[in-house]
């Protein structure tokens, strides 16, 4: 410590000017594995995909810098529709697991208590532990022509012939809603935990109904929980390979999709990493829009 | 609509049969995976054709269960693999950078720790493509500058940990910092006045106080690396792991093999998801 200079107010202080040297030395030991994995697998990798994306195949390994990959996207009426279906599929995504997840959330954090809440929750958990895979292959022995649904129908008498549920977009959003649905559960679980009962008494005695107190008070005051559900229902949805393509099927049109084609079944690199940023982008925005208008920052989002 | 709030049965009763039916939809899917591996019907589907534990055991041609299913075995091992690996990478990274956000302050600091978040908003299929692009422009660079093969760097199972790693150590992080702020440092304070040097009193007081976090964080990275798919289908070589061994085989059609492996793996992601529910209760 140098002399002179009035200790500032930090917590570990003491633990750490004891040994200065020694802790300094621990500290870029510290900082090292830190620095390594963020430059070696975060930043590098994402500067090398934008290079990559803004280099044009002009011939046989040779390559020049330009937009040529963008402009490509822009041109091809099949990109952008692509691109743009699946950012409204995303939002009708999020929209939708709000509107079921709420109800559910409210039940669990308000109307329940003690076992049967742990309980409920639980239930809710462990179809998520699960890997995406398995819940998207029961969704297709569910809804296929020769399904569970279809042969159900049938046996009731409901429908003479078979139908097949699956490859529309209904089946790839009852797909991503389930998938996703608990992203959206948890964190409106944990700000209407934290909504004191009280609050809402106070509402009905001042003569709120209960939509007026939704309004005015229960929403607003999940409006934290609201906010970070969305973005990463949001988010998963739009970087989703697994559901749109196993309950799509092959006319799915899921951007991610377009990613793989370019990058392993036509081997254009250059594409494919122009497509990979504007995905990105994409995403990266509606964070960041997401963040900004309910002023909350990624860390107290993310970080929990 | 709070519980000393009174209100109509009908809403209540309406309320009350919305969220079952939220549970059944919840429920529908995997209860028909598990169901269904025990059908003897080499169709993954109605109509039941009578109970069997073929999919699980069998030998005989049409009905190869789990056990007997060679490349399903070889999967579930590389999966282990990659599992252990990226656990105990993404641990070891993960406690260094808890000791460094919650001990030190330095300049930078909010910069870093919002970069170490970052990897949760990007997408893995994002990811995965940009560590593919990172990792074969160096291969080839160092290829053409001395000569060797850099097949570590190629599609493979290296690059897979390395993909799976670079997201769930920001969960390790998290889990082990949370813990690690809760910690009282008058403790390790009180065993250095004792006579510890600074790495035995982290050994002796800190760690074992870190412990349920640190076993919950590598359960839960074990979980995680078990199911992912979309950054590992970009990265994954000639050996695949069982979600892509899966995937290839829904897309060459089903039959109930697949069933009883979900089943399978639906026993063991409750039992790691409760496992890693239970290290973290112990915190409190």
């Amino acid at each position: 410590m140098r002399n002179g200079t009035p200790p500032k107010p930090v917590v570990f202080r003491r633990v750490n000017s004891m040994v200065s040297d020694k802790s300094k030395l621990g500290f870029y030991l510290l900082l090292s594995p830190l620095i390594l994995w963020l430059v070696t697998l975060i930043i590098l990798p994402h500067i090398g995909l934008f290079a990559v994306s803004m280099s044009e195949k002009v011939g046989v390994r040779e390559y020049e810098t330009g937009f040529g990959n963008y402009a490509v996207f822009f041109n091809e009426p099949l990109y952008w529709r692509t691109f743009a279906r699946t950012a409204f599929m995303s939002i009708l995504t999020t929209a939708l697991t709000l509107v079921l997840g709420f109800p559910i959330a409210y039940y669990i954090a308000k109307l329940t208590r003690g076992r049967t809440k742990t309980t409920l929750f639980l239930m809710c958990l462990i179809p998520f532990w699960v890997s995406e895979l398995v819940r998207t292959y029961g969704w297709m022995i569910l809804l296929r022509e020769t399904g569970v649904l279809s042969n159900f129908l049938l046996y009731i008498g409901a429908i003479d012939s078979p139908i097949e549920f699956l490859y529309n977009d209904a089946a790839i959003l009852v797909g991503l809603v389930y998938t996703s649905i608990l992203f959206m559960i948890v964190p409106l679980v944990t700000t209407l935990d934290s909504l004191d009962d009280s609050l809402i008494e106070a509402g009905y005695d001042l003569g709120g109904t209960g939509t007026s107190i939704l309004r005015e008070i229960v929403i607003p005051h999940a409006m934290p929980g609201i906010v970070s559900g969305c973005i990463v229902v949001f988010m998963l949805s739009l970087g989703n390979y697994l559901t749109p393509i196993l309950l799509g099927g092959k006319d799915s049109l899921w951007f991610t999709g377009l990613i793989y084609t370019q990058f392993i079944t036509r081997f254009n690199w250059e594409l494919g990493s122009a497509f990979g940023f504007l995905l990105l982008g994409l995403s990266s925005a509606v964070v960041f829009i997401g963040l900004k208008l309910s002023r909350q920052s990624l860390s107290n989002t993310m970080g929990r | 609509m709070i519980p000393t709030v009174p209100q109509s049965n009908a809403l209540k009763w309406s309320y009350r049969a919305y969220v079952t039916l939220f549970f059944v939809y919840l429920a529908l899917p995997l209860s028909v995976v598990c169901l269904l591996a025990f059908n003897n019907s080499v169709f993954p589907s109605l109509p039941w054709e009578g109970f069997t534990m073929a999919w699980f055991f069998g030998t005989e041609a049409p009905f190869v269960g789990v056990f007997h299913e060679r490349s399903i075995i070889r999967a579930i091992g590389t999966s282990a693999f990659v599992a252990m690996w990226v656990s105990a990478l993404s641990v070891a990274v993960g406690t260094c950078n808890a000791f460094l956000f919650v001990r030190h302050d330095f300049r930078g600091k909010g910069f870093l720790y919002i970069l170490m978040l970052l990897p949760l908003i990007i997408p893995g299929v994002i990811l995965g493509i940009s560590i593919l692009v990172f990792a074969s422009s160096v291969a080839n660079t160092l290829e053409d500058a001395t000569g060797l093969w850099f097949d570590g760097l190629r599609p493979g199972l290296i690059l897979v940990i390395l993909g799976q790693f670079s997201f769930i150590t920001t969960f390790a992080t998290l889990v082990i910092s949370a813990r690690l702020q809760k910690f009282d440092p008058s403790l390790e304070e009180a065993a250095l006045n004792l006579g510890a040097s600074k790495w035995g009193a982290i050994r002796q007081i800190t760690l074992p106080f870190l412990m349920p976090a640190i076993v919950g964080a590598g359960v839960v990275a074990v979980l995680m690396s078990f199911e992912n798919f979309n950054t590992t289908l970009m990265l994954v070589g000639s050996d695949s792991p069982l979600t892509i061994e899966m995937f290839d085989k829904l897309k060459q059609g089903s039959t109930p093999v697949l069933n009883a492996v979900s089943l399978l793996l639906i026993i063991v992601s409750a039992l790691l998801g409760l496992m890693s529910l239970m290290f973290q209760k112990s915190k409190e």
